[in-house]
């Protein structure tokens, strides 16, 4: 079971073809009835009490809630960097809650980009080598890993700045760094969690502009940790978490624009 | 999947590049201390074996000796004379020649130069038994030899500091307080180990030093050819059996001579060369592993400052073998980069060394490949357990870190 769930983790390509040919029927996440809880007994903490939990293809997904509510815990979740303590989670139509670390490692690698609060890049490092970093670890021959990286700094607008360190450039140009890092293996998920909290409201709405165009351009899959109403108001949906459990849950009326 | 690791660790390792030279440090004076001592060590066990074999391998040395012969009879040396060396001459039939000599130390004086040496009474027989050749001018005749009139043939040392680079041949010098014609010079036979120069030297007939300048008839010194099919320690015991009956030592009493095997003395000297070689080499080698320790702290140091780092990797799908391999790549390229600054400064110290000591310069390839592999070998070792650490770490704690 977990050993064909690999080799598709593994087909990235086979398994993005199936996902397109299987209709946006099937969801690019589903959680269903997902616990996750620390400690035991007396000292047992909920983070997320039986979430079901359902996006789809090109979806731009907002996640509010106070601190402790458990949206950072599911955003760890969606992204694969840890495992529910019961339930399901459907990434493609593939149950892949409880798979090894490797095979969460690579399914990071292949489908899920990244986007954080603190840039997370690499300090002394240019703003190519950064972007390039996932390209390096899905083995892509040096020149088109080039291409690919520029091609990505230029879609958030950094053209000409590949040579620039992260200490060189602003806060807003190193968030968008970190933006062409993530989108650059074309990945079928980005996860930004608080992707503006570092950045002051001009800068702010500079990278919100390009997540929007992002979603709506190129169709990519968003799922934004904030807790600014503001913020999340430019996405078409937004999930409200209170102590565990999803609260309210809101599409806008789409079709604007 | 190695080469990746390669190109990551070379990334990773420019961006901190002092710290990665600081590093380094302790591998590259390792090395540098490892070649040093071993290849200093080969030039001195060399250069003992060619001083060997520019004496000859068949040859003794006979030399009287202030062995004490009993409470009373003080420590007066007893020396030889031309009838001993006749004896042995004529008594042993596995000597080929015998070279009875004696020296003295002298000042000579050419113009307004002069030069304290030793100057050496010889027979014919010294020039075949020592090795010895005349370039210049020429050898003693045999009534040079037999008329005790003062002449001498110069070691090219000698030449240079009283005559500079002009020729001697014909020159009267003058030697203590007698004179002498110089009549020819020694091929030079090269410095033997630091402060013996060969070419120090003033030969003469033995006759003419004893009457012109020593005022007896003693013998020094006698040096024997032993035929090349004898052995040398047979010869030995049959010189000492004679020596001894020729000298009336009794029974119960030692030896107030020496018999000297230079070959015998060089296997020894090899010997005790090589074991201080190997414990010197030993403490350099101790020096190393230091180094390696001190590559294992930095890596651990670097393991906790760039958790972060490795918690961006992780999230981006690097998987925990792969940033095991990249810091392990990492450390192996710091030791073995530090090994080969510390072979280049290894050689060209113990360059520096040879050239100083005299001894001759060869690079022993054995030794630069050992210490390169073994560099290597560091960085692994003192390399895993970062690395492990490295790729152990949890995604989601690494990125919470500082």
């Amino acid at each position: 079971m977990s050993g064909s769930q690999l080799s598709q983790a593994r087909g990235s390509e086979a398994l993005a073809t199936d996902a397109a040919d299987s209709a946006a029927k099937v969801p690019t996440i589903r959680l269903q009835q997902l616990l996750r809880s620390y400690g035991h007994g007396e000292s047992e903490v909920i983070a997320l009490n039986n979430i079901d939990f359902t996006v789809q293809k090109g979806e731009f997904v907002a996640l509010m809630g106070p601190s402790g509510a458990g949206k950072s815990t599911c955003l760890n979740m969606l992204g694969c960097l840890d495992r529910p303590t019961n339930g399901h989670y459907f990434f493609q139509g593939v149950d892949v809650a409880y798979l090894s670390g490797e095979q969460r490692a690579l399914l990071r690698r292949h489908f899920i980009g990244f986007v954080f609060q603190g840039f997370n890049l690499l300090n002394r490092t240019t703003a190519l080598e950064n972007v390039e970093l996932p390209l390096i670890y899905r083995r892509v021959p040096t020149k088109e890993r080039h291409r690919r990286a520029r091609e990505a700094l230029e879609k958030v607008g950094l053209s000409g700045r590949e040579k620039h360190t992260p200490g060189e450039l602003s806060g807003g140009q190193q968030q968008r760094v970190a933006i062409a890092r993530a989108i650059v293996t074309d990945p079928a998920l980005m996860l930004a969690d608080e992707p503006t909290g570092n950045l002051d409201t001009a800068m702010s709405q500079e990278i919100l502009r390009l997540l929007t165009q992002l979603n709506q351009d190129q169709g990519l899959t968003i799922v934004m940790v904030t807790h600014e109403a503001d913020i999340a108001a430019i996405a078409q949906r937004e999930v409200h978490f209170l102590d565990g459990r999803i609260a309210t849950d809101t599409t806008r009326g789409a079709q604007s624009e | 999947m190695i080469l990746n690791a390669i190109l990551l660790a070379f990334r990773a390792l420019r961006r901190n590049v002092m710290r990665s030279l600081l590093t380094m440090l302790g591998i590259v004076i390792g090395v540098a201390a490892v070649i040093t001592v071993a290849t200093l060590g080969a030039g001195a066990s060399d250069s003992i074996t060619s001083q060997v074999s520019s004496l000859g391998d068949k040859l003794l040395f006979i030399t009287p000796s202030a062995e004490e012969r009993g409470p009373q009879s003080g420590s007066a040396i007893r020396p030889f004379t031309r009838r001993d060396s006749d004896a042995l001459e004529s008594n042993i039939f596995g000597i080929d020649d015998v070279s009875p000599t004696v020296s003295k130390q002298v000042t000579t004086v050419y113009g307004n130069s002069n030069w304290s040496t030793s100057v050496t009474g010889i027979t014919a027989e010294y020039f075949p038994v020592r090795n010895a050749n005349v370039i210049r001018g020429n050898d003693f005749s045999e009534q040079q030899y037999q008329s005790g009139r003062l002449t001498c043939i110069l070691g090219k040392t000698v030449r240079e500091e009283l005559f500079g680079a002009v020729d001697a041949v014909g020159s009267t010098i003058r030697i203590g307080i007698a004179t002498c014609q110089v009549i020819g010079e020694l091929e030079s036979k090269g410095q033997a180990g630091p402060g013996s120069d060969q070419d120090n030297i003033v030969l003469a007939p033995l006759r003419a030093v004893q009457i012109r300048l020593i005022g007896n008839e003693n013998i020094t010194a006698i040096a024997a050819s032993v035929n090349s099919g004898a052995s040398n320690s047979e010869i030995r015991l049959e010189i000492e059996e004679l020596m001894r009956e020729r000298r009336n030592i009794r029974e119960t009493d030692v030896d107030d001579f020496r018999v000297l095997d230079p070959a015998e003395i060089a296997g020894v000297l090899e010997d005790v060369t090589g074991i201080l070689t190997l414990f010197l080499s030993a403490i350099a080698g101790v020096s190393l592993l230091v180094g390696g320790i001190g590559i294992m702290n930095i890596m651990l140091v670097s393991v906790t400052e760039r958790t972060r780092e490795i918690g961006i990797r992780l999230a981006i799908g690097a998987l925990g073998k792969e940033v095991l391999t990249q810091f392990l790549v990492e450390s192996v390229i710091l030791t073995t980069l530090g090994g080969c600054i510390g072979i280049f400064f290894g050689l060209t110290g113990s360059y520096a060394g040879a050239l100083y000591m005299g001894f001759d310069f060869t690079i022993d390839p054995n030794i630069v490949m050992g210490a390169f592999a073994f560099s290597a070998l560091v960085g692994v070792v003192f390399g895993y357990v970062p690395a492990r650490r490295a790729a152990r770490l949890d995604p989601i704690e690494a990125l919470r870190h500082e």
